[in-house]
């Protein structure tokens, strides 16, 4: 009897295991930057290159920060729901145009809008791996002291508002 | 046929371009092996099962960049390590670091030839005290 016992022991231990590991996202990684301080940056405006965008323009509110580029299919699909969130003003969204050009960035937001307070423009990417970004788009939920609460990695929509933001920023206000 | 022999000189005759910046770095020989061994063990996340080495994502361009710019500077290679961990997790190293999280990758493979070894030796401990039933065979034939 126990030489049968065993192998459905071990069979019955593997397979949760394995249904575990197929049905998660390997590309998809957690942020080595939750539950921390989000880094510090200086960059110059998409919009006005002398003017300095940083991470001082977005101190002591709950914010979103939505790394995009017009090269990524993913932010043009969110791009209509961050219009419709910036209308919404729960909370104020801060753009970083990663690895971009000016002037096609600049026609994106003249013809899809601007749902951004300010937009930053990392043009060599430096400030985007400090931020661990890989993939645009990415949307990082910081805390009023700049903690990092949560990231999502592709396209903004309503069901990760409600389902992975709200709860986050409704804790996050409720704490204070 | 005119058309045929045109195409395939052209398919022939084109160079492999090379979009990675793959040429020296640095030159020093010692800072270049240096250079060329962080950039093979980085894993690209774009591209996940390739090293910054090997990928021309501009992501991984970025990574050698700052790879070089941290050389440079003087960084060691632990430093730099800490650096992409820090940014990116565990994951963008291709050997991860021993910690509380990866523990079980290092582990489980001395575990798992720990257990195979015990049922070896279980399986031939009972194999050796079972009784020799040569005469038997014999009688059998």
């Amino acid at each position: 009897m126990s030489r049968f016992l065993l192998p459905i022991i071990v069979f019955a231990v593997m397979i949760p295991v394995f249904i575990i590991g197929l049905g998660r996202d390997k590309s998809e990684l957690p942020s080595p930057l939750l539950n921390k301080k989000s880094p510090q940056f200086e960059l110059p405006s998409l919009q006005e290159p002398d003017v300095t965008v940083g991470s001082a323009d977005y101190a002591g509110d709950i914010t979103l920060v939505n790394v995009w580029a017009t090269w990524c299919a993913g932010c043009r699909t969110e791009h209509g729901y961050l219009m419709n969130l910036a209308a919404r003003g729960e909370v104020p969204i801060f753009g970083l145009n990663w690895r971009d050009q000016r002037t096609p960035a600049l026609s994106w937001l003249r013809q899809l809008g601007d749902p951004y307070v300010k937009t930053a423009y990392d043009e060599d990417g430096r400030v985007g791996i400090d931020w661990g970004v890989y993939g645009a788009p990415e949307t990082f939920l910081l805390a009023a002291d700049g903690t990092v609460l949560y990231k999502h990695i592709s396209p903004m929509n309503e069901q990760v508002w409600t389902e992975e933001f709200l709860p986050r920023i409704q804790a996050a206000r409720g704490s204070k | 046929m005119h058309r045929l022999v045109v195409t395939l000189a052209i398919a022939f005759l084109s160079v492999p371009v090379h979009a990675i910046d793959a040429g020296q770095a640095f030159e020093d020989p010692e800072m270049q092996a240096r250079y060329e061994s962080i950039i093979s063990e980085v894993r690209c996340l774009v591209c996940q099962n390739q090293t910054i080495r090997d990928s021309n994502v501009f992501l991984a361009s970025d990574l050698r960049r700052e790879i070089r710019r941290m050389l440079e500077e003087g960084l060691t290679d632990a430093e730099i390590a800490d650096f992409l961990v820090a940014r990116y997790g565990d994951f963008v190293l291709y050997r991860p670091r021993m910690s509380g999280k990866t523990l079980i990758l290092w582990v489980a493979p001395l575990l798992l030839l720990g257990f195979g070894g015990i049922v070896v030796v279980r399986v031939l401990r009972r194999r050796m005290s079972m009784p020799i039933d040569d005469e038997s065979d014999q009688a059998a034939v």
